[in-house]
């Protein structure tokens, strides 16, 4: 399973209420929420971003609430990797629980600008910036956050686990 | 090997006699808790399984406390999605309105929380608990999703920092200021992925409210729990709350931890968040002359009795600015009547504020309280991001019961030193 598109680059501390403000939190319907991502941080986000593309941010990204809806948001307006120097851990988890890919790679976040083509290779960490041609190792998930993520998230992955 | 707090919490959980930082387990839980925001993705994704009962229904709760009472039509069908819910798996602490409180006021109001428990809540404040010396922290929706079908969840074992408190506060300076000082000392990402334990001949002089507080907070210090050893006070609130008998852990005497801070109480001074994040704090001395336009006294963070008695001394007999909306809303329906038995809300509405029943509504620019483009709130709650209580141009200023009702008098951020007593 791989990722590649185009990088949103954004700064520390991302929060969850920018990523999805509270105001749209009364429907957990994934497209309403998805038509919001980003809204109070990125005006346009939602306009340019493709099936496909990245965000790519400094320290902290997912900060504050537990909301599962910023993930989720994320990955239905067709993101497909997140990448951050460092992530909050609510939101590193529920990442991981609805099958949104992130990887910690502080290296890879200094040597991505906004707009460059940047490609992921989920079994071995690899990131590259196509753009620039520059390549970053980050730890790879271990074996069984893999199979959650290919399984499309935990529930999946735990009704998967029962069937067998 | 020695552990910390909540290393020993979790090895029980998990049936071994030690963890390591960093080791993953599966936990058995002692509660697993949702609200009207994060519930309906659970209950989706709980149908999932295709199962019809939850693993227990006496360990989880169900708490509509967000956009309630229902602030639009989309809010009250997430409401009755948890209501049929409840009904349907017979869940026996589900609050409706009436009953229900913040959630982490609540929880250990009812009972359900225990000393040495092992709790997770679809709430990031859940750390709460950490007040009464269970290990408690907030996940996400598929998370509560899985706990409430299979009673467990996985966990990354914690290293800790330690926070060693010695002195006494001084008057006007609370919880609050405690872990405002913290966060502004190590950030917003300080505790990254690990607990915060309180130690320290501090602790004693600490109310149980200071520490529902701290503990509260220790999230947007990028925590996983807060945790305080249980004493004569914890043990006190538990004889009066909960049925169950307290299963008291301690640290080691050699427990690890990454870091020791040494906090002396008695130096702090009552502090403010600036926006946009928690960890911009300057004390009440450094603030400089900031106009606001609201004032929001409670939440999970700050709307129990102790919080509201504070802001009532400093209120009582005067008038709020007139420019200046006041918000109070205790935490639950019990702090509501004991706000009333002991005419604090007669203080509260004679000075101009109004009274809302509870509700998380303001705190996340839900409803009840929205600030307009350009315009300043000083509020006891817990985060100050961008938007976080309205517009995106609107600014949240976090400070305690007793800033705050100071600041309602004059229309400024205010000490609330310089407040006369009636």
């Amino acid at each position: 399973m791989n990722a590649k598109g185009k990088a949103f680059r954004y700064g520390d501390n991302v929060d969850t209420d920018v990523i999805i403000p509270a105001r749209y939190l009364n429907t957990s319907d994934a497209k309403e929420l998805a038509s919001h991502c980003m809204e109070d941080i990125d005006g346009t986000f939602v306009k340019n971003v493709q099936q496909g593309d990245l965000i790519v941010a400094e320290r902290n990204f997912g900060c504050g609430s537990s909301r599962e809806h910023a993930p989720l948001a994320i990955k239905t307006a067709g993101v497909s990797c997140v990448i951050a120097a460092s992530f909050a851990r609510i939101f590193y988890r529920n990442s991981i629980n609805i099958g949104l890919p992130i990887l910690e790679c502080p290296e890879a976040v200094q040597g991505i600008d906004s707009g460059d083509i940047v490609s992921v290779e989920f079994s071995t960490g690899t990131i590259t910036n196509e753009t620039t041609g520059k390549s970053w190792a980050a730890e790879p998930f271990p074996p069984f956050i893999q199979e959650m993520i290919a399984a499309d998230g935990l529930i999946n992955y735990l009704r998967k686990g029962v069937k067998a | 090997m020695s552990m910390t707090m909540s290393q020993k919490i979790l090895a029980a959980h998990a049936q071994v006699d030690e963890v390591r930082p960093g080791q993953l387990i599966m936990a058995d839980l002692d509660l697993v808790l949702g609200n009207d925001i994060t519930s309906p993705v659970a209950i989706k994704e709980f149908a999932k399984f295709g199962i019809d009962s939850v693993f227990d229904k006496s360990k989880v709760a169900l708490v509509p406390d967000h956009f309630t009472p229902n602030k639009d039509i989309k809010a009250a069908h997430q409401c009755k999605m948890l209501r049929e819910f409840a009904t349907d798996m017979e869940i026996e602490n589900y609050f409706e309105i009436g009953q229900m409180g913040i959630e982490h006021a609540l929880l250990p109001e009812q009972g359900l929380v225990d000393a040495g428990d092992l709790i997770i809540g679809a709430d990031s404040h859940t750390c709460t608990y950490g007040a009464l010396g269970a290990f408690s922290t907030g996940v996400g929706s598929t998370d509560m999703a899985a706990a409430m079908a299979t009673g467990k969840a996985w966990f990354k074992v914690p290293s800790a920092l330690r926070f060693n408190l010695t002195g006494k506060f001084s008057p006007w300076v609370s919880g609050k200021d405690l872990i405002l000082h913290i966060i502004g000392m190590i950030g917003v990402d300080g505790a990254l992925y690990k607990s915060m334990e309180f130690t320290g001949v501090g602790v004693a002089s600490l109310t149980i409210d200071d520490r529902f507080t701290v503990c509260n907070m220790a999230i947007e210090a990028g925590a996983k729990n807060g945790i305080f050893p249980v004493d004569e006070v914890a043990l006190a609130y538990l004889a009066d709350h909960c049925k169950r008998k307290p299963v008291v852990f301690q640290a080691d005497a050699d427990a690890e931890y990454d870091h020791t801070y040494e906090i002396d109480l008695s130096k702090l001074r009552p502090t403010v968040s600036f926006p946009h994040l928690p960890d911009n704090t300057r004390t009440i001395d450094e603030v400089g002359e900031v106009k606001i336009d609201q004032v929001v006294i409670g939440s999970c963070t700050n709307g129990r009795i102790s919080d509201l008695r504070v802001a009532a001394k400093i209120l009582d007999g005067k008038k709020v600015d007139p420019r200046v909306r006041t918000i109070v809303f205790p935490a639950t329906q019990e702090i509501y009547l004991q706000a009333m038995d002991e005419g604090l809300l007669r203080i509260f509405v004679k000075a101009g504020a109004v009274v809302s029943t509870p509700t998380c509504g303001p705190c996340l620019g839900g409803h009840m309280g929205i600030l307009a483009e350009g315009e300043r709130a000083v509020a006891t709650t817990n985060r100050n991001f961008v938007g976080r209580m309205g517009h995106v141009e609107s600014e949240v200023y976090l400070a305690s019961p007793a800033v705050a009702a100071a600041s309602a008098l004059t229309g400024y951020i205010s000490n609330p030193e310089t407040i006369e007593e009636n």
